[in-house]
């Protein structure tokens, strides 16, 4: 698989960004109910629950990249992934796609930015209208958004699905007759449907079978190469992550801890969390070094920890990390961490 | 979609590919059941009855020529003056009961089915709007909700017609506003449900419009629990009709519902007369019963959480 992976990654160096996040923040509030409301009136102090799932996040992809984003469950990765497709609001920051800010983008070109980037679901039960047949789902939006020609659909369908290895002789039946891989390559074929540049894979290969997901990690590859496209690969394992992506970010707990070329964080992790993520992906060659593993319980996101996010659990962990949020700096060209250690060396 | 379903050629399917759709799956889990095909049977006579009344009920019990008051309160069976048998007898008007319970039932269906589609058209609406929009549009549909569930259906229908008057269309309008609030529920119930699913997710990446997304990708998938109220909501309408018919607030005393019929016997009932609201009573109980077994099949078809 990596050889296929060898080509694209000069030209993806130093060219523009197609999408860019500037201090993207989300926050998700649970309105009070009536009750809470009222013993608010009455003067009890009550709190709204509010969950920081994206906090203040800079991410910059450019063009022919892939990035893989992988972080343990809840800590934002599909929160911030739906605002770089544009199908949700930041709370505060921009998404800046190709240089326009998207939330400020109106009407057709808010809807070409849309359409030139889709998404890759994880569930592939849940991610096709059972009530549509395949080329219902494939084919609505772009006939819709005047896509191709009339009369011309019916082809345009079958290209869409050979493209996605499935067999157009079975557009005619409902998502519940395929597999899941079946299911997971009608949902790539919709999104490439509307000629999108640029696809954020939500753990897209997690609920398939081992065997299934190299053949869907395979398509992927393939399609980048025919296609020039870019890749937002979400994902919280970070062996598949490996595998594919030119560069990584590591999230935790809705801030990027790390972000550095593929093979510079596999050999050089920096940050206490990375590093601790490492120790947990099964390897066939036996490292020498040996982590302790990411002891502990992931702390709540509605009352994250002080300061640096992960001191409860970062055997460094000093009086400095309790109190103060360490910035991403530096610590190598392209390669950059949260973590106050560097600050002491 | 025109495009989509026409012009494919034939041979492009393999023959062996039957296609199994949602829609087949759905009748052949309902046949599963000998009770509920025998309520569908029985309901499909209902309402063939109801709508081919004019022409195969022996006598128009509305129109008051043909009624022979010397005909009234004969029993079963009794041939009258005109030499037409009263197979199941005459009220005290001379009406023949067959008739009447024919007529009526067209009344009670007409009102039932209108009233429950109108308060499914408002009621699905209000409910799709609360979910989608949430917030405080949701809040203060979902408070109507339970202001009117909370209210006696019975008392609140009442306290219209008071107001409005009596007639079919005021039947109806009080059915609809006693009725909307049960599909108000079921649909918003749904729909937050679904729209958390990630082919909502993907509609909105492929930049649909908001209305399609609602009415093609949502709507569709909340309908299961919707048609199962529905049924259910039918049945509670007619029996609804017929107690404020009953009561002498629904429709007119010249053109009688089964409700109506029955409150029309119910004082000869002591001196022996069964029959005058005996057989109405029987009609009305058969309707009500068909739809709910009809309705309790399709709640354990349609309810995903029964299934495996
Ligand atoms: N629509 C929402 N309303 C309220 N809270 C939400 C919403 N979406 C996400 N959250 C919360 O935000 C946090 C981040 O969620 P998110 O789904 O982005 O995590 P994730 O990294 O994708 O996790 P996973 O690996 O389990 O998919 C979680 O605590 C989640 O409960
Ligand atoms: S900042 Fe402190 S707690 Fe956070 S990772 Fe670095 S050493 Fe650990
Ligand atoms: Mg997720």
């Amino acid at each position: 698989m990596s050889a296929v992976l060898e080509a694209p990654r000069a030209a993806a160096q130093g060219s523009v960004p197609i999408i860019e996040l500037r201090g993207v923040s989300k926050r998700f509030s649970n309105p009070l109910d009536f009750a809470g409301r009222l013993v608010k009136r009455l003067g009890v102090k009550v709190r709204e629950d509010v969950v920081h799932a994206v906090d203040g996040v800079d991410l910059s992809v450019r063009k022919g990249e892939v990035v893989g984003l992988v972080g343990e469950s809840g800590c934002g990765k599909s929160t911030l992934g739906r605002m770089v497709a544009g199908i949700m609001p930041p709370s505060d920051g921009q998404v800046v796609w190709r240089g326009q800010d998207l939330t400020k983008l109106s009407g057709a070109d808010a809807k070409r930015a849309k359409l030139r980037t889709q998404m890759i679901f994880q569930d592939p039960y849940a991610s096709l209208n059972p009530r549509l047949k395949v080329a219902e789902i494939v084919g609505e939006a772009p006939q819709y958004h005047g896509l191709v020609p009339r009369g011309g659909l019916e082809a345009y369908v079958d290209d869409q699905l050979r493209r996605a290895g499935l067999d157009p002789s079975l557009k005619r039946r409902y998502p519940h007759q395929f597999s899941g891989g079946q299911r997971q390559r009608i949902g790539i074929a919709r999104a490439l449907a509307v000629q999108p540049d640029f696809l954020v894979c939500d753990e897209a290969v997690a609920a398939l079978d081992v065997s299934i997901q190299a053949q869907i990690l395979n398509l992927f590859m393939k399609l980048r190469r025919e296609l020039d496209l870019t890749y937002l690969f979400i994902s919280h394992d970070l062996g598949v992550v490996e595998h594919l992506s030119d560069r990584v970010v590591i999230m935790y707990l809705g801030r990027v801890v790390e972000e550095a070329p593929s093979e510079e964080v596999f050999a050089r992790p920096n940050h206490p969390y990375t590093r601790a993520l490492l120790a947990e992906v099964p390897r066939i060659e036996a490292r020498k070094r040996v982590f302790a593993g990411v002891q502990g319980e992931i702390p709540s996101p509605l009352n994250p920890p002080s300061g640096c996010h992960f001191h409860p659990r970062c055997p460094f962990a000093f009086d400095r990390c309790r109190a103060e949020r360490p910035a991403l700096k530096q610590v190598a060209p392209g390669h950059r961490s949260a973590c106050h250690l560097n600050d002491a060396a | 979609m025109s495009t989509t379903t026409a012009g494919a050629p034939p041979a492009a399917v393999p023959p062996a590919a039957r296609v199994e759709t949602p829609f087949r799956r759905f009748v052949s889990e309902f046949a599963a059941s000998r009770l509920a095909l025998f309520g569908l049977v029985l309901f499909c006579i209902i309402v063939l009855v109801a709508v081919l009344a004019p022409w195969i009920a022996p006598q128009n019990p509305y129109d008051l020529a043909q009624l022979d008051i010397m005909d009234g309160r004969l029993e079963p069976g009794s041939v009258g003056g005109s030499g037409i048998t009263y197979w199941l007898g005459t009220d005290d008007q001379g009406r023949d009961m067959l008739s009447g319970i024919m007529y009526g039932l067209r009344i009670s269906l007409t009102v039932g089915a209108g009233s429950a589609i109108l308060a499914c058209l408002v009621g699905a609406s209000l409910g799709m709007l609360a979910a989608y929009a949430g917030g405080r549009t949701d809040s203060l549909i979902m408070r109507l909700v339970d202001l009117q569930l909370s209210f006696p259906a019975i008392l609140a229908a009442l306290m219209i017609l008071a107001f409005l008057g009596k007639g079919i269309l005021n039947v109806v309008i009080a059915l609809v506003v006693v009725e909307w609030a049960y599909y108000a529920r079921t649909v918003r119930g749904s729909a937050l449900v679904e729209r958390r699913r990630e082919y909502i997710e993907a509609a909105q990446c492929l930049a649909l419009p908001t209305h399609r997304i609602i009415f093609r990708h949502l709507l569709p998938n909340c309908l299961p629990p919707l048609i199962v109220v529905g049924t259910m909501q039918v049945a509670r309408a007619i029996a609804l009709e017929a107690t404020l018919s009953f009561l002498g607030l629904g429709v007119p005393i010249t053109e009688p519902s089964l409700g109506l019929l029955i409150a029309n016997g119910y004082e000869y009932m002591l001196s022996g007369k069964y029959w005058i609201s005996f057989y109405p009573g029987i009609a009305l109980l058969v309707t009500i019963v068909s739809i709910n077994l009809v309705g309790d099949q399709l709640r354990d078809v349609l309810n995903p959480r029964l299934k495996k």
